[in-house]
């Protein structure tokens, strides 16, 4: 690890003033000093930002919306008691990810902020575009079964790692921040960006910005008896994705009257299907229905490498998504969130 | 640049001089304050090795930079027994073979003391194993580690039970 400077304001304005180039916000620091030790991120001043007031707060707003602090850490977002009944999917998808341990110091604002897992990222004496522009990308000839098979370029084909972003992106959550300049709100599905030719340039965020809170809007709650996260991975817990779905359907009268799709693991951003989502509406929730909502989905997917499976995997798995949201959020978070391996209802199948 | 935290460790106030902001508190326990009961793995936050609990909460200390955690609270491995008294979690994987060479299992106590006091699994075995996750067991005594944290989690709470009556 490389030597820096740290300091820890306790204001907002003072954290923001500190911020220079080659500056560094800290948060719950699960990614962050990570590559910090691989020497793929090796800022020359650490901003502790964890002394900030009021960043922890899950709120509910006036207007009916909840709002969320980007210093909230995963376990108490994901445990917290109206988040759980009014958001499922998000605690769904928090739970599915990382360890007790990293949900325990992983913080929101960070969650939008981690990191592609891309090996070739991770490794500075690796080529990637995305952390040195310009030095080519090796994961194009190299490991690339995971990697993106939607919105990639020929600069890039790293994915996002995040469940959380999926169920975000669902739920049109907005993203406040603030920066030299003020503050500002972003949508949530404008915050991460695809890599195009600049894929150094991962979020909307500009120089010194930093997130205060995520906003989640009231109408988001009229799906919490109906939406499921479901998330495959190579082992049963503790994995990132390789394919995930976020599905939420608000049903009246027997029908659809309004659904979100969301898929995971397949782009470098949250992948907001609104196609498959207008599809859905106005028709009686049935399986056949939902195949040909992630037909629709995945309708515009290419290999990235030797990855052409994935394609397959994840149009699976926005299916079985949509039909495990139309079978009903279940009562109690299932003993393996988000897992394949469980009845539709979420009861555990293998203890 | 020397910077000055206090932590409470295992009970007691330690004032610590750090002359490098690139100490994780995984180093600062094993190399600096001679308590190497707590394991370096990975060191990456992958294997669960490091497990303490920092004010309360079981975290992966080869994460969390020392110099972020002036006024913590830090428990170790090294702080969890009362004199000869074993604390439940240690007796329970005693008890149940809830290990084989060892290397591990300061972490996966440490966690399972955090998970326990979490109090979302309960006695119920897959939630015990999903809630134990981020553990690792090269020598693959999961079966016993599962059954130790069951039977910590119910002497736990008769414990409880028998001070509240």
């Amino acid at each position: 690890m490389n030597r820096f400077d740290f300091i820890q304001p306790i204001t907002i304005e003072d954290a923001i003033a500190a911020w220079r180039p080659g500056a560094a916000w800290l948060g719950g620091g699960t990614n962050l000093v990570d590559l910090m030790k691989t020497g793929a991120l090796q800022p020359e001043l650490v901003i502790d930002i964890t002394h900030l007031p009021g960043l922890g707060t899950i709120e509910t707003l006036p207007d009916g919306s909840t709002r969320i602090g980007a210093l909230a850490n995963n376990s108490d977002l994901a445990h917290d008691p109206g988040i759980s009944r009014r958001f499922p999917m998000l605690a769904e998808a928090i739970l599915s990810g990382a360890s007790g341990q990293l949900r325990n110091a992983a913080t929101v604002g960070g969650n939008l902020m981690q990191r592609t897992r891309c090996a070739y990222f991770q490794d500075p004496n690796a080529a990637c575009n995305r952390r040195v522009p310009g030095l080519g990308c090796d994961a194009r000839e190299g490991e690339n079964a995971n990697l993106a098979i939607l919105g990639w370029s020929a600069s890039c084909i790293a994915t996002n790692p995040s469940d959380f972003c999926v169920s975000l992106a669902a739920l049109d959550a907005v993203v406040e921040v603030q920066g030299p300049a003020g503050r500002r709100e972003i949508a949530f599905t404008d915050f991460h960006h695809l890599p195009g030719d600049t894929p150094e340039r991962e979020n909307a965020l500009k120089p010194g910005e930093l997130i205060l809170a995520l906003r989640l809007p009231a109408e988001a709650a009229q799906f919490a008896t109906n939406s499921r996260y479901l998330k495959l991975r190579d082992r049963t817990s503790f994995a990132f994705a390789i394919a995930s779905a976020a599905a939420a359907l608000r049903l009246e009268s027997g029908r659809i009257a309004e659904a979100r799709l969301a898929l995971g693991a397949v782009a470098a951003k949250p992948w907001r299907v609104t196609e498959a989502e207008t599809l859905l509406t106005g028709h009686i929730p049935d399986p056949a229905l939902f195949e040909r909502a992630a037909d629709a989905a995945l309708a515009g997917a290419a290999p990235s490498g030797g990855n052409a499976w994935k394609i397959d995997l994840a149009r699976r798995t926005a299916a079985r998504a949509l039909v495990m949201a139309a079978a009903g959020t279940p009562a109690r978070m299932p003993a393996l969130p988000a897992s394949p391996f469980g009845e539709l209802t979420g009861e555990p199948t293998h203890a | 640049m020397s910077i000055s935290i206090t932590l409470t460790l295992n009970g007691a106030a330690r004032d610590i001089a750090l002359d490098d902001t690139r100490v994780t508190l995984l180093d600062l326990l094993r190399e600096r304050l001679a308590l190497p009961g707590t394991k370096k793995g990975c060191d990456r936050g992958q294997c669960g090795a490091c497990t303490v609990l920092v004010n309360g909460r079981r975290l992966n200390s080869c994460l969390t930079l020392a110099v972020t955690l002036d006024g913590a609270e830090i428990t170790t491995i090294e702080g969890l027994a009362e004199g000869d008294e074993l604390h439940p979690v240690q007796s329970a994987f005693i008890e149940n073979d809830g290990f084989q060479c060892g290397y591990c299992t300061p972490g996966q106590i440490m966690s399972a003391v955090g998970l326990i006091a979490e109090g979302h699994a309960g006695e119920d075995l897959e939630r015990i194993r999903e809630g134990m996750s981020g553990n690792l067991c090269r020598c693959a005594a999961y079966h016993g580690i599962t059954l130790a944290v069951r039977e910590a989690t119910r002497r736990m709470a008769e414990d409880k039970k028998g001070q509240a009556a």
